[in-house]
């Protein structure tokens, strides 16, 4: 377990929200910022603000050597053999987009399928949807079973070898789930497809190693990691990336500009057109620092010991349901629920009238929430900073909403 | 824990109107039919209303969402019942200034519909209670200017 001190890291965290002390369990939407990000945008901001790559002047220097550092610590963070493998964006959505357009319309044509699970994100659905659409390529989905997990036998039945693009969210943001990346990656591999990961809900909590993975393109987002908003990562595969045409055209992408013609800087600048995030990217770099001082396995072991507790504090109520595997150890620290007749938005406001965050709706899922028949539902997610305490007030405030509600739900 | 601020929100009419909603159902006798979402969260009303000489003669909802947008859903056709397009439409008016917290004309009679001005205080719910009206307007809209 962290520690509570962890909570004074995060100066947002110590407010009174509606006459209650802020209890955050939001964190798959987005999570909060530490000190250190904070301090590190504004410094960057205080001291070096200028543009990168161009400048002559002592600035321009600095800050091209903070950008492209932090592009390193990325490349650490996640295992690249090269830091030409790091591609910064503006999140999962953009990585997963220059995926599509780039990779996807130069390799798909009529007769080939895309495969993607019941569970993803529409993030990565949608892409998928469109690539599909102006390629002719079929859309397939691998269907999920009743505790909310892949079978690789299910799998290895979809792809096939017409298929080629797999992409497959590493944990879900609904069901919490871990999927087997590393195995879906070799049945991908073995019909000849491309392997995409949506890292958005398992960069911030787990060791990511893309090279054990053997995954060819792997998303991910910063202001879930205790980053910024509008900085994220797409990595991929040096000789994927090499063959790829950008799809943002402009400054600071290319190499020489004709009148009719021109061409591209080298990896990872060609995929970057514009003056890129500059002070995001460095805010995430403070924010992977800060994650690995604390140790991703501890931030993962942290969370499952949170999700274990909610799932056990949380079944004590009559009528609550969870969604997703019921063994903590298949999944991450989010907890899906339905409290009975009553519905999630209305369980949310008596929550938040009570000092604490959840999300509520369909997640940005909806396809997954018809699978598992529900048109909403309330989520708790957890970070490095909650603690029991904070679940202990989440089966409180259900338990108020329950009582609140049982006029009609009787 | 106190839950004096909820009470602003869930008064006891709206709580009725959500477990016994009136209207509940479909109009089968082809009327208008109005599909309507909520993006952001899912909620869903599915209005049918019948519409003749420029008075609204039968609504009915069906749909899925939280307490504020049902409870609202079968206030607003309880409401438009029996009025004429034009003062439905100025009913749903006075509802979205309601829902700004804007002072509202004495002559108008709102009935239960009072009871929802509590959301104005609570912005994240501001479009779970006009998903409703939204429809509704939709329809007789369509209606008087048919494509």
């Amino acid at each position: 377990m962290l520690t509570k001190d962890m909570k004074s890291r995060f100066p947002i965290l110590g407010q009174e929200v509606n006459g209650h002390p802020l209890v955050y369990l939001d964190s798959a939407a987005t999570s909060q910022k530490p000190d250190v990000v904070i301090e590190a945008i504004k410094r960057y901001y205080e001291n070096d603000n200028s543009n990168v790559h161009r400048g002559v002047h002592t600035l321009g220097n600095r800050a091209t050597d903070e950008y492209e550092g932090a592009r390193q610590k990325v490349a650490d963070f996640i295992n690249a053999s090269s830091v030409q493998e790091v591609i910064f964006t503006r999140g999962t959505t953009t990585s997963i987009n220059t995926v599509a357009q780039s990779y996807g319309r130069a390799n798909l044509s009529e007769g080939d399928e895309i495969v993607i699970t019941m569970m993803e994100h529409h993030s990565n659905i949608i892409p998928w949807q469109q690539l599909a659409k102006e390629t002719g390529a079929t859309l397939k989905y691998i269907d999920l079973e009743d505790d909310g997990t892949l079978s690789l036998d299910k799998v290895e039945e979809t792809i096939t070898g017409k298929t080629k693009i797999v992409s497959v969210m590493y944990v879900s943001n609904v069901l919490g789930t871990k999927n087997p990346i590393k195995e879906i990656a070799e049945i991908a591999h073995r019909n000849g497809a491309v392997m995409v990961v949506d890292g958005a809900q398992a960069a911030p909590h787990l060791k990511v190693d893309v090279q054990d993975l053997d995954c060819d393109f792997f998303a991910f987002s910063g202001h879930k990691m205790c980053g910024p908003t509008g900085i994220g990562v797409l990595y991929g595969k040096k000789a994927l990336l090499e063959d790829m045409e950008p799809v943002e055209f402009g400054g600071e992408m290319i190499d020489f500009v004709g009148l009719y013609e021109s061409t591209w800087k080298e990896l990872p600048w060609k995929f970057e057109g514009g003056t890129p995030i500059i002070a995001g990217a460095i805010g995430l770099g403070a924010a992977i620092d800060f994650l690995q001082e604390i140790g991703l396995e501890n931030i993962d072991k942290h969370e499952k010991h949170l999700a274990a507790y909610a799932m056990e504090k949380m079944s004590e109520i009559d009528g609550l349901t969870i969604y997703g595997p019921a063994d903590p150890d298949l999944r991450a620290g989010i907890v899906t629920f339905n409290l009975d007749g009553v519905h999630p938005h209305d369980v949310a406001t008596v929550l938040d009238m009570n000092g604490i965050a959840v999300r509520a709706g369909h997640h940005c899922a909806q396809p997954l929430m018809k699978r598992l028949g529900a048109t909403a539902t309330a989520r708790a997610s957890f970070y490095v900073y909650n603690t029991e305490a904070d679940v202990d007030r989440l089966a409180d405030g259900l338990r108020i909403a329950k009582e609140y509600f049982s006029d009609v739900i009787s | 824990m106190s839950s004096l601020n909820l009470d602003q929100l869930y008064r006891r009419v709206i709580m009725d109107h959500y477990k016994n909603p009136r209207n509940k159902g479909e109009l089968t006798d082809g009327g208008l039919t109005i599909d309507m979402n909520n993006p952001t969260c899912g909620d869903r009303i599915h209005l049918t209303l019948q519409v003749e000489d420029g008075i609204v003669q039968d609504a009915k909802f069906d749909g899925e969402g939280c307490s504020i947008s049902m409870a609202s859903a079968s206030m607003m056709t309880q409401a438009v019942k029996g009025k004429s397009v034009e003062d439905a439409v100025r009913l749903s008016k006075a509802f979205s200034d309601m829902m700004l917290g804007k002072e509202l004309d004495d002559s108008l009679d709102l009935g239960d519909i009072e009871a929802l001005s509590g959301v104005s205080q609570f912005p994240a719910r501001i479009k779970c209670a006009t998903l409703a009206w939204k429809a509704m307007e939709k329809g007789v809209d369509s209606d008087a200017n048919p494509k």
